[in-house]
């Protein structure tokens, strides 16, 4: 077990991947990735919410009563993303209409369960809260690649401020339309774990299963 | 498994009492503690979204000081006179069409907009001239788009008839494609376009592509959004609803 501090916290980074390598949380991941101010404020949204939950958690996981394990996690989650919602609302009100519902879905988020039930019910409170910030940072990077290949190619601009012109508006730039949409965000997840498993091969899973011998000769 | 252990019936029980305790207040404390924030937010927000829809926002400036210049009033839809009786304040469209004694409910044919009941009353946002004749009014709109009701602000000039702009400040629309109701070249093209055709009847609509300009109806279309018609044509019923005699047709024709 990764016991020493910074690997807990560094790990989740590229070596342990929650999206790349566990494939975890893919499904906001390519919901709030068009531009890449939402990509940022979800990351922030969701780092906050996962280090603060696996910390309350680990914090009463001796008291946890193993039948009603995962509702309380559930309860805690909840609580939490209710608590950052109200305060995007507060305070990023613009941004927080664009992510409408995603920020509510973070408690669906597998990604936050995963860390709770898998490292903090079993760790102490300071490691689990690096823990959830680690993999809160490992979403996070996956998220800004992606928001900053979409809004880019798809929209032409960068945080709102247009980069490439596009030809509607007068330049040269012909938007890509299928990177806003969602299924885009597939291929570039793919894209970039293809590269991941290429430098880091150790990542890369065994086959499922063999194709026997014979056909393989028969093929040849 | 009688007992006092964590895993005992009422050590269970006690748990997720406390958790439950200590869950509820944190989220209603956060919940109340922001409310104040948030509802600020919101009536900026409209202000603002008022402001943009006949052009006059200035970012440079308090927004609450440039909506000085509207005159806010409520208006009874139906006989299209001002409602004296209701302060434009407190009054809220939304809150008065869930209500039975304030509000109708439509019917299949009726409601083309797809908005299930109306309100009898409805706030406007004036602009006077000099004169104390209208110069601008913006009058709020909704209607159901593909996957979401679209809130947004109509504007007229004192004509009653030729628009100035059409925003919306909420809706949850495809982003990139129904989304596009918020892209400013596309709601740059309604600036300009009569709402109503001759004897007063509603003709603004978005087409399926773009405008043919030697077309005779053209002074009343926009370009449809590429690749959302369900919402192109949303738009389209929703100015047919609000432009009709059971939207603000009465009120404008009164005031003009």
């Amino acid at each position: 077990m990764a016991d020493s501090k910074k690997d807990v916290l560094l790990d989740p980074l590229v070596n342990n991947n929650p999206i790349a390598l566990q494939i975890l949380g893919i499904c906001s991941a390519l919901a709030v990735t068009t531009s890449l101010v939402t990509s940022l404020i979800m990351c922030l949204a969701l780092t906050t919410v996962c280090a603060c939950s696996s910390a309350s958690i680990s914090m009463i996981r001796n008291h946890i009563p193993s039948s009603i394990r995962i509702i309380v996690q559930m309860t805690i989650i909840a609580s939490l993303v209710i608590v950052v919602d109200q305060v995007l609302k507060a305070y990023a009100f613009e941004v927080s209409k664009k992510l409408s519902v995603f920020v509510g879905l973070i408690i669906t988020n597998c990604i936050v369960m995963g860390r709770a039930e898998a490292f903090a019910m079993s760790n102490p409170p300071g490691l689990s809260f690096l823990d959830g910030i680690g993999n809160g940072l490992g979403y996070s990077l996956i998220l800004i690649v992606v928001g900053t290949v979409r809004e880019l190619f798809g929209a032409g601009s960068l945080l709102g401020y247009q980069i490439l012109v596009p030809a509607t508006e007068g330049g040269w730039y012909e938007p890509n339309g299928l990177l806003l949409l969602p299924p885009s965000a597939f291929f570039i997840i793919g894209i970039f774990i293809w590269i991941l498993r290429t430098v880091k091969t150790e990542q890369v899973e065994d086959r499922d299963f063999q194709i026997h011998q014979a056909h393989r000769g028969e093929a040849a | 498994m009688a007992g006092k252990g964590k895993d005992s019936v009422m050590g269970t029980i006690g748990v997720a009492l406390a958790l439950c305790l200590v869950c509820s207040v944190v989220v209603s404390f956060s919940a109340v503690y922001l409310k104040p924030v948030q509802l600020q937010n919101k009536t900026q927000d409209r202000k603002k979204n008022i402001l943009a829809v006949v052009g006059m926002y200035d970012p440079s400036e308090s927004i609450d000081e440039q909506f000085k210049q509207f005159e806010t009033r409520v208006i009874n839809l139906e006989s299209g006179e001002f409602a004296e009786g209701i302060d434009p304040a407190s009054f809220d469209s939304r809150k008065a069409s869930q209500d039975p004694a304030d509000s109708i409910v439509l019917s299949g044919a009726e409601d083309i907009a797809g908005i299930k009941r109306r309100a009898n009353h409805k706030e406007v946002y004036l602009v006077r001239n000099d004169d104390d004749s209208i110069r601008f009014m913006v009058l709020p709109v909704h209607g159901y788009g593909l996957w979401s009701t679209l809130y947004g602000f109509l504007a007229l000039e004192g004509d009653g008839k030729t628009i100035v702009g059409l925003s919306f400040y909420e809706h949850a629309e495809t982003p990139g494609l129904g989304g596009e109701v918020d892209n400013p070249k596309w709601k740059a093209q309604w600036a300009g376009k009569l709402a109503y055709g001759d004897g007063w009847t509603p003709e603004a609509e978005v087409v399926k592509g773009t405008v043919n300009a030697g077309n005779p109806d053209a002074k009343h279309q926009v370009d449809g959004l590429a690749g959302a018609t369900l919402t192109s044509v949303g738009v389209t019923q929703m100015l047919r609803y609000w432009l009709s005699d059971d939207g603000f047709k009465p009120f404008i024709k009164k005031v003009t």
